[in-house]
């Protein structure tokens, strides 16, 4: 019987970016309530934002990101749930666990409701396999194991440094696709956790995000969004692109799968359409180069390793957009207010051990 | 928030019996109206079988047979099927359409009684036309029982076609290639002789053929990782995030497939965890991304022979090789040549659906005994196909596995005897397959 997963109460904190409520916060009362809370309060700073009772929380309003970051508040995005990585920056503890206010606790086929959290950590806490497809899907869960093939070399797998859940209800769509299928809903349940393999990209979705702030936190930039920018919905997509570079350079791992959380809201398609829309042709040209991307060997820390991304970023995107080039700049003001409030954090060796 | 109200207890009952079928063996003191309500709900969840049909019939009831009568629901050789055009949608495998000449099956027979696995997959088999390869070391006459387009291959038709001088040894779970090697469909589906259909998590059984070809007709997706797997599966789709660009996909060369109860394991792990069992059905099917290698089980798999039939071919075989899974490497090795090639020119692999049900067989502590060539073995293989590429002039499946062959020779050979050899093989299998399969 496989031994209970640790709550790490203490090592881990909640992000969640709001700019309405957080009633969702009730339904997930049985799972959150030992954690501690980070508010990241988007929008008019003077509304209030109520929290229900018996949660213990910090919460920060865009005052607050300007106090305490000065001058460098400009690269934390503003009217986009971008904002959630401030979250990150202040954070002390080792594991951080963010999700949308809108997604609620879901049930499995045999109908009990699914502990996300517990299944991140779970993630988390176990090695990934990156270099060798499992096709057995996660090795180490119960009831599984590498296949025959499979080279034992490989079988101590790697640090994980990010957990990607995934969403039932309604699916996480771009526009277009949202346009042509309004009725979709995904209703399958596909019980495996799988580790990405090296060298591939993926899209990742901030909604039901975990990962580890030691190994990564620094290339989980959520970029400029929102307010003023020509782009938004790519936020958590650059962090992925970023994170996957990151991670497949310093030999760190990254899973996607359970767990599944309930997602209710569809955003206005229409809306999201004119948010997306210069990032659909944008990515054409960003996703050739994040897959060509080479990281010096001299990289040895996730900073250094964002630093020379952002050096890339603006060599070789600017010329898509300005908007790159503004980018890139906010890439480095990041990686300066992370080692401001993290300074310990900077001469971690990432990953490496 | 959710504003549906919740299901009536009547409604919940119903839903349980269907999915409870099985157990159902009387009809006949259900109400009328609740009696209709079942049998609608029956064929909506597709699970209207000949058994089924009949204990509604049984009923006597005159409401259920007007229905049966006005759908044009008739009794028929498995699968039944109500004939209402498009409405009933009840699996994804109903929008593939599979045609019978397109697929042969290749059975490897390791086991001369083939009566109960040919039973147990007739009604998923007895459409297409069966290869049968029986082992050459295998001493006894086949059993196969009747109902089946079957072709049977044995040592005297291998040493016709391929001559007695090959070097390549067609015995063993190397047969199955013989088959491969004559076969003249697009499309081939491979399942070891000690598997049997798999049921699904609502207890239907699985058609692994049906899944395998709609598995190889729909594109694959190598480039990028999409985070709801297959996006051409009925109710997914591209993720936001997801370059337009490459939404098309590629083709689909190669579908492996899984096993439930008796999983894939070498011998070390499977002695280590003798009663481990596989009991997760992971409803899903994915592609594995570019460059990525995996170890291909040939125990369930599926490939579209006319883009890369020369690159499943025999190479490597241990020395110690035996008749049971955990005694060979043949087909792992087999699934990184075809890998490499796959990504080379531009094909994809797929993974996950569809499961078989593996039976346990041998004795995994016993085969520890023997030397575990195999695992040692894959400590030079994987390295060695990870650092592979292929020059830009292969531009074929036969000009791949001969460049593939010539590194084995000049960077494995030294390292064991059985590369070499497997290089060799290999050459030859692409000179077999130029005079008899192109021909």
């Amino acid at each position: 019987m496989a031994a209970p997963t640790p709550l790490l109460k203490d090592e881990l904190d909640i992000v969640i970016p709001t700019i309405r409520n957080l009633d969702f916060l009730e339904m997930w009362r049985p799972f959150f309530q030992p954690y501690h809370l980070i508010i990241v309060q988007d929008g008019d700073p003077s509304k209030t934002i109520k929290v229900p009772q018996g949660f213990d929380y910090e919460l920060y309003n865009r005052n607050d990101i300007n106090r305490i970051l000065g001058p460098k508040a400009n690269c934390i995005s503003f009217k986009d749930s971008a904002c959630r990585c401030f979250g990150y920056m202040v954070s002390k503890k080792k594991y951080i666990y963010t999700i949308d206010d809108d997604c609620f606790v879901a049930t499995n086929p045999s109908g009990q409701q699914i502990n996300a959290l517990e299944q991140h950590i779970k993630n988390l806490l176990c090695p990934s396999t990156p270099f060798f497809f499992n096709t057995l899907y996660e090795p180490y869960r119960e009831g599984a194991d590498f296949v025959r093939g499979y080279p034992f070399s490989l079988r101590e797998g790697v640090p994980t440094a990010v957990s990607h859940g995934l969403w039932l209800n309604i699916p996480d769509y771009d526009a277009p696709t949202q346009l042509v299928k309004p009725l979709e809903r995904n209703t399958r349940y596909v019980d495996a956790i799988m580790t990405i393999p090296k060298g591939t990209l993926f899209p990742m979705c901030g909604m039901n995000l975990a990962f580890d702030r030691d190994l990564i936190g620094p290339a989980m930039y959520f970029g400029l969004m929102g307010d003023g920018q020509p782009i938004g919905r790519y936020d958590d997509m650059w962090a992925g692109w970023c994170c996957k570079v990151i991670c497949d350079h310093l030999g760190l791992g990254i899973k996607t799968g359970l767990p599944y959380i309930y997602h209710s809201k569809a955003s206005n398609p229409f809306v999201n359409l004119r948010k997306e829309y210069k990032g659909i042709f944008w990515q054409e040209d960003i996703i050739p180069f994040f897959q060509s991307i080479v990281l010096p060997k001299e990289a040895t820390t996730v900073q250094k390793c964002y630093l020379v991304l952002a050096k890339q970023v603006k060599e070789k995107l600017s010329k898509i957009d300005p908007y790159f080039d503004k980018l890139a700049d906010a890439m480095v003001t990041w990686i300066e207010a992370w080692d401001e409030l993290n300074p310990a954090g900077a001469s971690l060796a990432n990953g490496k051990k | 928030m959710r504003t549906k109200p919740p299901p009536s207890l009547l409604s919940l009952t119903i839903d349980s019996a269907v999915l409870n079928l099985s157990d159902i063996s009387d009809l006949s003191s259900i109400p009328d109206h609740i009696l209709l309500d079942l049998f609608l709900r029956i064929l909506r969840a597709g699970k209207l079988t000949e058994k089924v049909l009949r204990l509604f019939i049984a009923t006597g009831k005159d409401e259920v047979i007007s229905l049966v009568e006005a759908l044009n629901i008739r009794h028929v050789l498995t699968p039944v099927l109500p004939t209402i055009q498009g409405v009933l949608k009840n699996s994804e495998m109903s929008q593939a359409v599979i045609n019978d000449n397109e697929v042969d099956i290749v059975i490897g027979a390791l086991h001369a009684d083939l009566t109960t696995f040919m039973n147990e997959w007739k009604p998923i088999f007895s459409r297409f036309h069966l290869i049968i390869v029986k082992d050459p070391d295998l001493k006894e006459e086949l059993q196969i029982p009747e109902g089946f387009r079957a072709d049977v291959y044995s040592k005297a038709d291998i040493e016709r076609v391929v001559g007695s001088s090959s070097s390549i040894r067609f015995s063993g779970y190397s047969c199955r290639y013989f088959g491969f090697l004559i076969s003249r469909k697009k499309y081939v589906v491979c399942i070891d002789d000690d598997c049997v259909p798999a049921k699904d998590n609502a207890g239907y059984l699985v058609d692994a053929v049906a899944q395998h070809v709609s598995n190889l007709q729909t594109p694959a997706t190598p480039f990028f990782f999409n985070t709801l797997y297959d996006p051409f599966r009925k109710g997914a789709d591209f993720v936001r995030g997801y370059p337009f660009s490459l939404r098309e996909g590629v083709n689909c060369a190669v579908s492996c497939g899984l096993w439930l109860n008796m999983a894939d394991l070498d011998a070390p792990t499977q002695a280590l965890k003798p009663r481990q069992k596989n009991v997760r059905y992971v409803d899903a099917v994915l592609t594995v991304p570019a460059r990525a290698l995996l170890p291909m089980s040939g125990i369930n798999v599926a490939f579209n022979r006319e883009a890369i039939g020369p690159a499943i071919g025999p190479a490597l075989r241990l020395t110690g090789e035996g008749k049971l899974r955990w005694e060979t490497v043949e087909d792992i090795w087999c699934g990184m040549c075809v890998k490499v090639i796959c990504d080379h020119l531009g094909l994809g692999v797929k993974t996950g659906l569809p499961y078989v049900w593996r039976t346990e067989r041998g004795d995994a502590v016993q085969s520890l005994k023997k030397e575990w060539e195999g695992v040692k073995l894959m400590e030079d293989v994987v390295p060695f196909f990870q650092s592979l590429k292929l020059p830009q002039s292969a531009t074929t499946a036969e000009v791949c596995m001969v460049e593939i062959a010539k590194a084995v020779k000049e960077q494995l050979g030294k390292a064991h005897p059985v590369f070499s050899q497997a290089a060799e093989t290999m050459v030859e299998w692409v000179k077999l397959w130029k005079t008899v399969a192109s021909g």
